[in-house]
């Protein structure tokens, strides 16, 4: 197979565009359309500082290589949690992460859980029982809540993670099954700041996830091969393979369900329960009116201390 | 024979057949793993030749927020 810009032979073939690109002009292809989202989605500005959340793994270090190019003033954020798993899994995510950040002279943040809370995340899920013997809830729960906070402590104008489109779709796949309609209201490219949080970007949910990895593979991008083992048999993965038995009968049918979902979403198929007095930015996922954290300023929907911060009371 | 790795398993073929047709035997798809040549990426197309090792990249993760 060719490419189609050149004679060159392909090195990916994206049935759902009938485009087959060679090594050289597949990552300059991935790279420009990534600069159309960020701006057809008004993620943030050339003049903005943006804080890449990386985990070692394909997406995020691809994101933050493609940013990097594109010249965006893009610093890293690497959230250490403690998972070992028999194979090293935070340790290594780190060491890919620094040498990224080493070989391209880029700054990367770094917080370590269990030295700012004392516990690592499968220590804080063991002891405050929460998810049912997996760590995942609690993983995700301390990452969003320190993803934020790192970017507003630093001062950042928008934060950015990797999630590609098989993500954004299988998360949706998740949510209609059961009509969560408050997530769904809240699932986008961007996710606008309000008190206490900033605005969150998703530059690469245009993007499948097989055409991520190629990215990496063609760049020379050195990233962690392992899954991480608290994720084997998750229900994202299940949702994935489902989603990729349809994609490969139907070529685009991930890429329709999504921008679907977009459009039908910007038609106004998910309200807020009043749009006349509350916009979707000040309520939760839960319908409740959105509050700050009396300990961390993050909005809740609790009315008191957000359940990170409660998770932390509970250990301390 | 063809040999291909996906981490700790391995998967033998015969020559002469295309790389979605080598995934479809060993039960796997190309959503789900990129084959790779010598560090080449190859598309679905590409013919397996005698003696080739393919090293197969997987591309589902689920750890994300």
């Amino acid at each position: 197979m060719k490419c189609r810009k050149c004679t060159e032979k392909a090195v990916i073939n994206m049935r759902q565009h009938k485009l087959a690109l060679c090594k050289t002009h597949y990552p300059q292809w991935i790279i420009d359309q990534t600069q159309r989202f960020v701006e057809k989605y008004l993620m943030f500005t050339p003049q903005e500082r943006v804080l890449v959340a990386v985990s070692g793994g394909k997406d995020s270090l691809s994101l933050w290589d493609i940013l990097w190019q594109l010249g965006y003033q893009v610093d890293g954020l690497y959230i250490g949690l403690g998972i070992d798993g028999g194979i090293g899994y935070s340790d290594e995510s780190q060491r890919l992460s620094e040498q990224f950040a080493h070989d391209r002279d880029l700054r990367l943040n770094i917080v370590d859980v269990e030295g700012e809370y004392g516990r690592t995340v499968p220590e804080l899920a063991q002891k405050t029982h929460r998810g049912k013997g997996k760590p995942c809830s609690v993983c995700g729960l301390s990452k969003r809540h320190i993803m934020n906070q790192a970017a507003v402590q630093g001062g950042y104008d928008v934060l950015v993670t990797g999630h590609n489109l098989d993500d954004e779709a299988a998360v949706l796949f998740g949510n209609a099954l059961n009509w969560i309609t408050g997530y769904m209201l809240r699932q986008g490219p961007v996710l606008d700041a309000r008190a206490g949080m900033v605005r969150k970007a998703k530059p690469l949910c245009r993007f499948y996830e097989r055409e991520m990895a190629a990215y990496a593979l063609v760049r020379g991008i050195d990233y962690i091969y392992d899954e991480c083992p608290h994720a084997v048999g998750s229900k994202t993965i299940y949702y994935k393979e489902l989603l990729n038995r349809l994609e490969a009968d139907r070529p685009g049918a991930k890429q329709s369900f999504y921008l679907s979902f977009l459009q039908a979403k910007e038609n106004g198929l998910f309200r807020t329960p009043d749009p006349e007095q509350v916009s979707s930015q000040e309520i939760g996922v839960d319908g409740k009116l959105l509050h700050p954290c009396p300990t961390c300023g993050q909005p809740t929907t609790t009315g008191g201390e957000c359940a990170f911060c409660r998770m932390v009371a509970d250990i301390r | 024979m063809v040999k291909l790795i996906l981490r700790k398993e391995e998967f033998e073929v015969k020559a002469g057949m295309t790389v979605q047709h080598a995934l479809e035997k060993v039960g796997l798809d190309s959503h789900s793993v990129l084959a790779t040549r010598q560090g080449e990426l190859l598309t679905d197309d590409e013919i397996l030749h005698e003696g080739d090792v393919i090293k197969l990249v997987p591309v589902i993760s689920g750890g994300k927020l």
